[in-house]
């Protein structure tokens, strides 16, 4: 099989939201553009905590609150060029591999915020294999809505990181757009934990 | 291979007090000879998780992770790796999260190695560009209050804030081995 070359592939706005309406309590970050769209889209929550910069910053944001709450499960979910940029956070988020942090990266093989060019996902780079070289054993792809189970199962049951690949379609559904004030959406977070202001 | 562990200097030992007394929970770094004492006892330490990153700007999304989570964490990182954090900076700026960060400086002092000149002399800038307030301890009798203050400015106040430790607190570095 070619890298990543899937004929088969998910509708990305269907799985994101079955794969959150079957964790309502499971903190999510996103990376920015596309996939905080469809997170939005699958329904606002008080714990959904919204990237619109940083590019390459989710996994990280995404390790330091499953360290910081690791009785709660904390889901990432973005897309393939976001994660590329920070590609050495799983060698970073391999290191700690907190329970409770599941990687989810939705991949079009494209940079799809800015005139679906084609990223290293679909030009040979195998995402799976590099989150189990860096030490993300429990890595996998899937291209279909009914993997959404499996993903869903591990967030909940917080034993240990995973790293999915979900093969999406490369298109652009309507634009869903979460809000963009960052201290809103950082204050609201906070305030769903119980935490109070400095 | 181990390295012998000799006492660390006074005010390296102050470093860390300051952030445990602090309760900082998370300590997020990019080696260096004047973070060992920290990383040592952060890695030794069973309420800290300690961090080892691939490049810095990790750290400044991991800290902001733990903020939203509850809890304090600082990062720790040479001159160099400012360079490396200047867009992920903006998440700082875009979102409010208070933010500490120790620099251990090179460029500055005796320095060997010409190719740390460039990154070493635009640290200071490239921070204040980014919107972190810099402060900076050049002496080891001033590190423990200038830390301390720093600190107090990040999680007490919401600021922004790099404290730069001085090349010449951690002397020339010694390239030649007998």
């Amino acid at each position: 099989m070619g890298t990543n070359v899937s004929s088969k592939r998910a509708d990305r706005r269907e799985f994101v939201s079955r794969l959150l309406a079957a964790v309502p309590d499971a903190l999510v970050v996103t990376g920015l553009g596309s996939a905080s769209y469809d997170v939005f889209a699958a329904g606002d929550r008080d714990t959904n905590y919204y990237l619109w910069g940083a590019m390459g910053g989710s996994t990280s944001l995404g390790l330091g609150l499953a360290l910081a709450q690791p009785d709660k499960a904390v889901v990432v979910i973005t897309g393939d060029g976001e994660q590329l940029m920070g590609i050495g956070s799983l060698a970073t988020i391999a290191a700690k591999l907190p329970r409770n942090l599941t990687i989810v990266v939705l991949d079009n093989g494209h940079f799809g915020e800015t005139g679906m060019q084609r990223s290293h996902s679909s030009l040979g780079s195998d995402l799976v294999a590099v989150a189990k070289g860096f030490g993300i054993a429990d890595a996998f792809s899937t291209d279909s809505p009914d993997g959404c189970a499996d993903i869903a199962r591990r967030i909940k049951a917080r034993q240990g990181t995973a790293f999915a690949q979900v093969f999406i379609e490369a298109n652009e559904p309507p634009r869903a757009l979460p809000p963009r004030d960052g201290p809103f959406i950082k204050n609201r977070f906070r305030a769903a934990l119980g935490l109070k202001p400095f | 291979m181990n390295h012998p562990v000799s006492k660390p200097p006074a005010w390296q030992e102050a470093v860390f007090n300051v952030l445990k007394a602090g309760g900082v929970k998370q300590i997020a770094y990019v080696p260096d000879a004047g973070h060992s004492h920290a990383i040592r006892s952060a890695i030794a330490d069973p309420e800290i998780e300690d961090v080892v990153l691939t490049t810095e700007e990790e750290g400044v999304a991991l800290v902001s992770g733990a903020w939203l989570g509850g809890q304090r964490a600082v990062l720790l990182m040479q001159s160099s790796g400012v360079g490396n954090c200047v867009n992920m900076f903006s998440l700082l700026q875009a979102a409010d999260f208070p933010f500490f960060t120790l620099v251990t400086m090179r460029g500055e002092y005796a320095e060997f190695n010409g190719w740390q000149g460039p990154m070493g002399k635009a640290t200071q800038a490239a921070l204040e560009l980014m919107g972190i307030h810099v402060l900076r301890a050049a002496h080891p009798d001033e590190v423990e209050e200038i830390v301390s203050a720093g600190f107090d400015a990040a999680f007490e106040g919401g600021d922004k804030v790099a404290v730069l430790l001085g090349q010449s607190l951690i002397g020339r570095k010694k390239w030649e081995r007998n």
